[in-house]
């Protein structure tokens, strides 16, 4: 690990300062993902500003909806009241996600900004663009297992790895940013980007932008809610893939459907065609195939991730499944 | 004494439990001795090529490095020059790596460097400042693209006795021309060790010929000894040290560069060195189980009897050490069979050495020819355990020698019974539960019960306490314990006035604990040293008691504070009376295998029933049962034993269906290299395995009645869990790990 300053303000603009005029400062919040990064040499900044003291960790009513602080630990969320009764589907996507230690350290900025897992991303001795732009993508004709079938480019193919975030972008959340021009809002599907010619750069934050909250509209996804995670072993393992499935379910009719996979793409993969596929039709295993054959439209797989062409409207359809049958 | 007071079988809890639980428990990497350093290793980046030049200046200057160590710079490490064939290694041809000897890669992430500093965390920071520049030559870690150039192991040619020869009984390949045949090729990928503890060694020159180091190793005695070579050492001047050992499973059954390195370390700072590997650097450089692909040919006849096995595989090695294991041999004995052919290979690449990893290879093949007896079972319309009745061996067909004991019958009914196995329908895809398939499948394994020399050396102290000493190592099964209750019954006091002694190769001598030879071996010399401690002390109590002098040594009872006879309690010497003659000197006694093993064939034989239930779309499985039933001859501890099982039996999962380190072949390096990436269980992946024993003693492999349990432990079980997954889904899997890719 390199050497680095290390300051803890507690006011949100002493910490916007704090990383908006130096280049080689970075938030740290739980420091789950960042340290990590440090420890290998992939993350080398040379300030830390922990955001710890900001008071960003309530959850509360606001707008017809949650909001949920920067600084809430996925372990806090998770076990909400609040959030289990009106957005039962986030709660069950932040206990998929880690283990039990982690989640109680982890908060819900970090989990949304934390970096994927591919391996030759952490091996500082591979070529890889998102950790060094222009080297090459390792993955592309590597060991490309875990790496994405939507939405990729030849400079990049990995995924992102949070489960908060495929439960988020499908409930339509907003997060909230402030930064040294002041505060914004956007939508989370805007939230990530896809890697196109920067794969260096994960997200649409600009530099020195602190993320306060996330807001979660209330809507009618408080029963028919399910989220299928599979992975390699029973637990504490990242998703190979990953589905949010939403439905609100009238005499076996849907009126509405959200829907959004993980482990996909280089963001977490909202499936809008797919949830207007359903609405409408009863809540049956034939629509929820349907719904699954329009999600897969445009996949396209690698040496290693094929099984991901099933798999993905497999787990679609056990989601929806689930869902229904909650 | 009464007979329901013995301690052999009793669920004892461990000795050494309330160290381990409070952290008391030393492990190698927590000897602050005076004035220690710290060392980490610089690995190399190519697999294959000469280091041109080492740019060191930046870690040199770096805050508290004390050096920067190479080949550049290295001091010459005499028996590097002198060793030749180094007979200690499991290799029978080449030798370990000679390290900072010279500028040849042989593998990725090779130590190229150790830098030394007053911190860990300096050290680690300087360590990423050294900068190398290679010549990189064309590397193959790829096993499938070098099997063309296979070879017989070196030991084997030149010794046609060699196990690891080409075997034949019967007719060679004579399953092609069966009525009822099959031909199946099976993979395992590379498995790596990662015990909970980390290969860590403390090195410490006491005096410029005298070595002490604190290390994580499974022999202490041959760990001393290739020190000793190492450094052109009197054994007598190298003292190794491994009172605690955090789990090896064969990792610690070699001597690893890091070793050396930190040995030399410690010689060029002139200061005690400290250098515990990383989670990422287990991967590469201390082991693993190597990448083995086998293919393996059957026929039967349609009532099932077995005509004819083929079993071939190759192994992987590095290119600097030929290492072989048994993967062959469950299947030139397990079953009746006029003809079997075994061929076994090693195909060399551009890796770090493999070494033993629990069930050696023996569980490598299990994968292969369990997996082959239940297709041939489902071929023949045949319930897999009725098969396996069918080709029961009363002798073992390898040498026509009996077998010591074999209780697998009373084994299989037992786990069958207790899985449930009376649900298993012959037609695969027949039982769910919602969109859980479910499946039931069984494995069996074997292992050679195998003794060796062992030494024990039993002292009275003056408060009474019985001090036993070997220089065994207890690597996790619970040696001292099981030690603790044997001489508790051959000296016929409370286990808690008895204190065994291991991991130090001062102690009497005994091998390496592996193989599942610990008790087998240390326990009779345990046993045998009690006895002539108890016989020396009713000697000496003799010489001025007559009572004593006419006493059967099993008469002598060794009292609170004196010494007395069962018959007559009116005899008694006090302990201190007896210590005043010499009663205090340690008795040392070897206990040695005889000729048991040339009349009869000594195996433990384990069989593993799984219920497994699988996602018909998500292909996730699921272990919801694991029943494994050991005949292990005595078990001395019901419980630490039980432990054993359960510990096998999990890591047996891990194999079944998760774990397996890639290596990306164009840059020959790992991209498997942490816990995020190398799955193993998690508590949710394992069932409450049950575990059930046979407990029949064995009256050959030893006096105690005991033959192993470590390695039956896991052997079988990935075969079984495979079989299950058959039987669940109709699909056959037959490369490790069974992820959910492979069944969707
Ligand atoms: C072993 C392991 C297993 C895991 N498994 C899973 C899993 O299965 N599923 C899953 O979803 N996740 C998993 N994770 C990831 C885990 O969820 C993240 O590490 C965690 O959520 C990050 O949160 P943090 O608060 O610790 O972030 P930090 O590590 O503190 O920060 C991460 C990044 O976010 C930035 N940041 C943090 N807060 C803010 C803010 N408010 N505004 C602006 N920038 C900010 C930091 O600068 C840093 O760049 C796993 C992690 C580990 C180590
Ligand atoms: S997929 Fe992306 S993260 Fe992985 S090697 Fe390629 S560029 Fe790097």
């Amino acid at each position: 690990m390199n050497q680095f300053q290390y300051v803890r303000p507690s006011k949100a603009q002493a910490a916007i300062e704090a990383v908006a005029k130096d280049a080689n400062a970075t938030f740290i919040a739980g420091g789950t993902n960042l340290v990590d990064l440090m420890k290998r040499g992939i993350a080398t900044p040379q300030k830390l500003v922990d955001i710890n003291r900001l008071p960003l960790t309530k959850i509360e009513r606001e707008n017809n909806g949650l909001r949920i602080g920067a600084l809430a630990l996925n372990s806090a969320v998770a076990d909400d009241k609040q959030v289990r009764e009106k957005q039962p589907l986030l709660a069950l996507a932040l206990n998929a996600g880690a283990s039990a230690q982690l989640r109680n350290m982890a908060t819900v900025g970090g989990n949304m900004l934390q970096r994927t897992r591919c391996a030759y991303f952490y091996d500082l001795t591979m070529p890889c663009n998102k950790r060094e732009p222009g080297t090459g993508c390792g993955a592309l004709e590597g060991i490309n297992r875990m790496h994405a079938i939507f939405g990729f480019s030849d400079k990049c193919i990995a995924v992102h790895p949070s489960d908060m975030s495929v439960a988020l972008v499908a409930l339509d959340a907003t997060v909230l940013v402030t930064g040294p021009k002041g505060e914004r809002r956007i939508p989370f599907a805007d939230f990530h980007r896809l890697p196109g010619d920067t794969p260096e750069k994960d997200t649409n934050l600009e530099r020195g932008e602190l993320i306060t909250a996330v807001d979660v509209p209330d809507g009618p996804f408080t029963k028919h809610v399910h989220y299928q995670k599979v992975r390699e072993r029973a637990s504490y393992a990242f998703a190979l893939l990953s589905v949010a499935a939403a439905l609100d379910i009238e005499n076996n009719t849907i009126k509405a459907a959200r829907l959004a996979m993980g482990g996909v793409a280089h963001k977490p993969w909202r499936l809008t065609a797919a949830e207007q596929s359903l609405v409408g039709k009863p809540a049956t295993e034939e629509t929820f195939r349907q719904a699954a054959a329009v999600a897969m439209q445009g996949a396209k797989a690698f040496k290693h991730n094929a099984y991901k062409l099933k798999l993905a409207p497999n787990t679609i359809i056990q989601a929806l499944k689930t869902a229904a049958a909650a | 004494m009464k007979a329901q007071d013995k301690q052999i079988g009793a669920p004892m809890n461990r000795v050494d439990g309330h160290l381990k639980v409070t952290g008391a428990a030393k492990y190698s990497a927590e000897y602050e001795l005076p004035n220690i350093a710290y060392a980490v290793l610089v690995g190399s980046t190519i697999a294959r090529g000469r280091i041109t030049s080492i740019d060191a200046k930046a870690a040199e200057k770096a805050p508290g490095v004390l050096a920067v160590i190479s080949h550049f710079n290295s001091p010459k490490v005499p028996g590097f020059d002198t060793a030749g064939k180094d007979p200690s290694q499991p290799a029978t041809a080449g030798g370990p790596i000679k390290i900072f000897k010279d500028d040849k890669i042989r593998f990725n992430d090779q130590p190229i460097a150790v830098v030394v500093a007053d911190s860990w965390e300096r050290a680690r920071f300087a360590a990423r400042l050294v900068k190398a520049q290679y010549a990189p030559e064309k590397h193959k870690t790829n096993l499938e693209a070098s099997a063309s150039e296979a070879f017989l192991p070196t030991a084997a040619k030149k010794n046609p006795k060699h196990p690891m020869n080409d075997y034949q009984r019967g007719q060679a390949d004579a399953y092609k021309t069966g009525a009822i045949k099959l031909e199946s090729e099976y993979v395992i990928p590379t498995e790596v060790h990662h015990p909970m503890e980390l290969q860590a060694i403390t090195a410490h020159w006491e005096a410029p010929d005298r070595l002490t180091i604190y290390d994580k190793t499974q022999g202490t005695m041959a760990t001393r000894r290739d020190f000793a070579r190492e450094w052109n050492l009197p054994e007598e001047n190298v003292k190794v040290i491994a009172t605690f050992v955090g789990g090896a499973f064969g990792n610690a059954l070699h001597s690893w560069p890091h070793e050396s390195a930190a040995i030399i370390a410690a010689k060029v700072v002139n200061r005690p060195v400290k250098l515990m590997l990383t989670r990422e650097q287990m991967f590469t450089m201390v082991g693993y189980r190597p990448y083995t692909w086998q293919k393996l040919g059957m026929s039967a006849t349609p009532d099932g009897k077995i005509t004819a096995i083929t079993h071939e595989s190759i192994g992987q090695t590095s290119t600097y050490e030929e290492f072989t294991e048994s993967t062959l041999a469950q299947t030139r004995m397990m079953y009746q069979s006029p003809n079997v052919t075994t061929r076994y290979r090693l195909a060399a690449l551009d890796i770090g050495s493999p070494i033993w990893m629990r069930g050696p290879g023996e569980a490598t093949g299990a994968f292969a020819l369990e997996s082959a007896m239940d297709e041939m079972a489902f071929m023949l319309n045949l319930d897999p355990l009725e098969f396996r009745l069918r080709n029961y061996t009363d002798k073992d067909p390898e040498n026509g020698k009996p077998w010591s004991t074999k209780f697998l019958k009373e084994c299989y009914q037992l786990g069958a019974e207790r899985v449930g196995w009376n649900k298993r329908q012959l037609k695969p895809g027949s039982l769910r539960d919602g969109e859980w398939l479910i499946g039931y499948g069984m494995g069996v394994g074997t292992f050679g019960a195998h003794r060796g020399a062992a030494t024990v050396g039993a002292q009275l102290l003056p408060d009474g306490t019985v001090l036993l000493q070997c220089a065994t190592t207890d690597i996790g099964p619970g040696t001292g314990t099981a030690m603790t209750q044997i001489a508790a019954d051959a000296l016929g006091i409370d286990p808690k006035r008895i204190r065994f002694e291991l991991g130090n190769s001062s102690f009497p001598k005994a091998g390496t604990q592996g193989g599942s030879s610990t008790v087998n071996s240390v326990g009779p010399a345990t046993q045998e040293a009690c006895l002539a401690l108890k016989d020396k002390l009713r000697t000496l109590a003799g010489a001025g008691n007559a009572a004593f002098a006419s006493a059967k040594k099993e008469d002598v009872t060794l009292a609170d504070g004196y010494l007395t006879l069962s018959s007559n309690a009116a005899a008694k010497v006090s302990y201190a009376d007896l210590i005043k003659q010499g009663g205090d000197k340690a008795v040392t006694v070897e206990a040695k295998p005889g000729g048991e093993g040339q009349k009869y064939s000594m195996y433990s034989f384990s069989v593993h029933f799984a219920e497994v239930r699988v996602h018909e779309l998500t292909g996730e499985v699921r272990v919801s049962k694991l029943v494994s039933c050991a005949d292990a001859g005595t078990i001395i501890n019901e419980k630490t034993a039980g432990n054993q099982m359960k510990g096998g039996a999990v890591g047996g999962i891990g194999m079944a269906l998760m774990e397996a380190a890639h290596i990306d072949d164009r840059f020959g390096r790992y991209v498997t290299k942490d816990f995020a990436d190398y799955h193993v269980p998690v508590h949710a992946d394992s069932p409450d395995v049950q575990v059930a024993f046979v407990n029949q003693p064995d009256p050959h492999v030893n006096a105690l009645g005991t033959k192993g349990i470590g390695e039956i432990a896991t052997i079988g079980v990935a075969p079984a869990i495979a079989n299950a997954v058959f039987n669940a889904t109709g699909k056959r899997v037959r490369e490790l790990p069974i992820t959910p890719d492979k069944l969707i």
